[in-house]
């Protein structure tokens, strides 16, 4: 799974992009957060610590979003832009 | 007509509205500038850095002119947003909007910007003569929307 990151939690996070393997067993946007906060402690400290949105294919989506058909994971905090 | 731009130039507002009178498809032409402004604070702002996600960005703003297109009736909209390093006073964003009535494209440009506030993935970073920090959305942004 490709995950990219933007802004303040790509500068958290230390890079742009990362392509990870998800074991079969993460269906949802909750289960994948749970995963990445246990991967290690950097995941864990953005994903507790900060408010962040996730999109899935360019769309947001909530939690319990079904990510299985899903190519590319953004993660970014709340947007200021205009 | 609906025309979408993201670029780190910066753009002509005058000649961007005069576009939109040449055609003379509809007499009410609303038009919000939005510039980068100084902080209300001791620190000197030298640069405003804009960050975005280049795909989803572009996508969001078409779906957003698309509805305002349709709800207001509208014959012509334009969001430009730029992204970069600006300095004070520069431009970052434009909105024309063009329909029949000035009401419809009061109310349409309103609507974009509103929405584009807290659901375009635009990221903004301050860089002063002190500390470089990204900006926080503000609470107010939200409230307006809903």
């Amino acid at each position: 799974m490709k995950i990219i990151f933007f802004a303040k939690i790509r500068e958290l996070i230390g890079k742009e992009e990362e392509n990870i393997i998800l074991p079969e067993n993460i269906i949802t946007v909750n289960d994948m957060v749970s995963f990445l906060k246990q991967y290690n402690k950097i995941y864990y400290n953005v994903f507790e610590n900060y408010d962040f949105f996730i999109a899935c294919d360019e769309e947001l989506v909530d939690m319990d979003y079904n990510i299985s058909k899903t190519k590319e994971i953004a993660i970014f905090p709340p947007v200021t832009g205009g | 007509m609906i025309d979408i731009r993201i670029q780190s130039k910066g753009f002509n507002f005058e000649k961007e509205i005069k576009k939109f009178q040449k055609t003379k498809i509809d007499g009410a032409v609303v038009c919000f500038l939005g510039s980068v402004r100084d902080l209300e604070s001791e620190e000197e702002l030298k640069k405003l850095e804009i960050e975005y996600y280049p795909k989803m960005a572009k996508k969001v703003l078409k779906e957003t002119a698309k509805k305002a297109f349709d709800k207001w009736n509208l014959s012509q909209c334009l969001i430009i947003h730029r992204f970069g390093k600006l300095n004070v006073n520069e431009s970052i964003v434009l909105i024309i909007t063009q329909t029949k009535h000035r009401k419809d494209a009061f109310r349409a440009n309103e609507y974009i910007i509103d929405f584009l506030k807290i659901n375009a993935p635009f990221w903004k970073k301050e860089h002063t003569n002190r500390k470089s920090y990204w900006v926080e959305q503000n609470k107010k942004d939200i409230d307006m929307s809903i």
